[in-house]
């Protein structure tokens, strides 16, 4: 068990702790970005109540993670939230697309069913995450693995009721969500990835490997379509390339103009 | 049963007189109590309005949700506006058990909203172009807000009273979220203290104008007598107006701001504080959605009324799942 950032340099863990901190921090930091794009839009006020929250909790998620960063001496959690270029971050690429046409300001024409399945998609990925970090070899992630575990218990919740129960409506509803899954499958491979330092990271016991955890993952997903009564595909791919070996598309370059628009102002200045 | 039956079978102008003396004693009127339409419109109305401008009130401080400067500013300004929100739905549904009599609800009051019969507060019609805005809005907005709702902490409606409880110690910490990001950006660097001026002078008329106008012949209507009568409020409009002055002119002009109005003064004779007043007729127009931003934030909420109608349908009660 690593305690402290000094273990970690002694044992010589400190690139592949890096790497998988920077995969969970990004890919919590945009999620939760294109979270709160829909505040106001979702389809009812009880729905904009919760995804709002779920958002600011995601946002929370990050943060914890910057700031595990901060602490191994690798940056300020402000600047690695906000200063990064788009090409250094570690997202996976569905997390980073945009969530339909139009701005958030401005003629947003938003797809739900996108929506819930990308959030369902990602937030079992991060579950099977986060029940492998609750016992990884570093115990300050560990201990941030525990916390975040009782947020996301709610979070799973939340969006396998509305995968469920729009899934299970036939008509539009039904036809949307088969279209959003097959959208979403295309670069589902990429919330799963853990990129070109796996092997690091497994060795020194901070994860469970990739395959393992995508198991779990298909599995879960399974049990979910059938229990829809719905027969899909379930074969996630990276058609756009993987987010962990900083493969990015356009989505991110403008979300991250989004979210440092002040913090660029003035990156010195105390806000 | 039994004083049900008794009550039943009063005229309306007992039932009247019985339920002004509740009122005057301090009793708290319930959903299902007998009221008279006068006081169940002037609620409905008062609370569907409250409801509806938290919601549209969410839609400035949007833009800033993202681009806020730090970690803490983003988990700050989404803790915000996800209260907003909140406040909203529990408004909404005080109002909703009010129309309910009149076979009314909450699509009615959407549809309400965007054909203008239900207004929004005047606030919420203005931009917010700078980050500026997001500190001023949560400091002097939601300070505005906390004068006005804790004028009615004791309405006699209870429903409408007990949410203002559970909403005025929210807003409490807006008004301390929206003071930190000020007080920063007033102890910054020049450009950010140019900021928090700017705001303070763009929004001036706006908060002035949030209380109302002092009397119904400054716009032609005020239900402000009415509040009062029915003990749903208990200061007028310009009360609160000098205890909003009171309360931040001080502030303001500790932060070495300068007051937008160079006439203002405090009379200490009529302890009363003497300014300029806002252009009432542009607040009319304001609140009849011709404001700066009123079209583009009906827009917003209208687009995604129409773009998720189909999650409507499927939700509606005769598609229950299978």
């Amino acid at each position: 068990m690593m305690k402290t950032p000094e273990d970690v340099r002694a044992q010589g863990h400190e690139k592949a702790l890096k790497e998988l901190l920077l995969q969970l921090a990004d890919d919590d930091f945009i999620v939760a970005y294109r979270g709160s794009e829909w505040l106001g839009l979702a389809p009812h006020i009880e729905e904009d109540v919760a995804f709002s929250s779920i958002s600011q909790d995601t946002m929370g998620h990050a943060t914890m993670y910057y700031q595990l960063l901060e602490d191994l001496g690798l940056g300020v959690a402000n600047d690695l939230a906000h200063a990064r270029k788009p090409e250094e971050r570690r997202n996976a690429i569905l997390l980073e697309e945009v969530n339909g046409p139009g701005h958030y300001l401005e003629e947003p024409r938003y797809d739900w069913a996108f929506a819930v399945v990308r959030h369902y998609f990602y937030t079992q990925a991060k579950k099977i995450r986060i029940d492998s970090l609750q016992a990884s070899s570093y115990e300050p992630l560990s201990h941030v693995a525990i916390k975040v575990n009782t947020e996301l218990y709610y979070h799973l919740m939340h969006w396998k009721t509305w995968f469920k129960q729009l899934m299970t409506i036939p008509g539009e509803a039904r036809e949307r969500m088969l279209s959003a899954v097959s959208r979403s499958m295309e670069d589902a491979g990429g919330i799963l990835a853990l990129g070109p330092h796996e092997k690091k990271m497994t060795e020194a016991g901070l994860i469970e490997g990739e395959e393992f955890l995508k198991k779990r993952w298909l599995h879960e997903v399974e049990a979910m379509c059938d229990d829809c009564g719905v027969q899909v595909t379930l074969e996630p791919m990276m058609k756009r390339g993987n987010g962990r070996a900083l493969e990015h598309t356009e989505d991110l370059t403008d979300a991250i103009k989004t979210l440092s628009a002040v913090y660029r102002q003035d990156p010195a200045a105390i806000w | 049963m039994t004083t049900m039956t008794a009550f039943e079978r009063l005229s309306d102008e007992e039932k009247h007189n019985h339920f002004m003396q509740r009122i005057e004693a301090g009793e708290k009127i319930e959903a299902e109590d007998w009221m008279p339409e006068e006081y169940r419109m002037t609620l409905i109305k008062l609370i569907s309005m409250h409801g509806i401008s938290e919601i549209m009130g969410a839609l400035p401080e949007k833009e800033w949700v993202p681009k806020a400067p730090t970690l803490r500013r983003k988990l700050g300004i989404m803790a915000k506006v996800q209260d907003e929100m909140g406040h909203g739905q529990l408004l909404l549904r005080v109002a909703e058990d009010l129309m309910k009599p009149y076979g009314r609800n909450r699509e009615d009051i959407m549809q309400d909203l965007f054909t203008g019969r239900l207004k929004f507060h005047n606030v919420f019609h203005m931009p917010a172009p700078t980050w500026g805005d997001a500190g001023l809005i949560g400091w002097l907005v939601d300070g505005a807000a906390i004068i006005t709702q804790t004028n009615m902490l004791k309405a006699s409606y209870g429903p409408y009273a007990r949410a203002l409880q559970r909403i005025c110690a929210e807003e409490v910490f807006h008004a301390q979220h929206g003071e930190a990001i000020i007080m920063a950006l007033a102890e910054g660097t020049d450009e950010q203290k140019a900021l928090v001026q700017d705001s303070l002078n763009r929004w001036w008329e706006s908060l002035l104008m949030f209380f109302g106008p002092a009397a119904a012949d400054t716009t032609g209507s005020s239900k402000q007598d009415t509040t009062i009568k029915y003990k749903i409020r208990t200061k007028t409009n310009e009360q609160l107006r000098q205890d909003f002055f009171t309360k931040y002119i001080p502030r303001v002009l500790s932060l070495g701001l300068e007051l937008p109005d160079p006439t203002m003064r405090y009379d200490e004779e009529k302890g009363l504080w003497i300014y300029k007043q806002p252009d009432w007729n542009e607040f009319k127009e304001i609140v009849r959605n011709n404001g700066p931003k009123s079209k583009e934030r009906l827009r917003l909420r209208q687009l995604s009324y129409e773009n998720n109608a189909w999650v409507r349908e499927a939700l509606s009660p005769s598609n229950e799942a299978i």
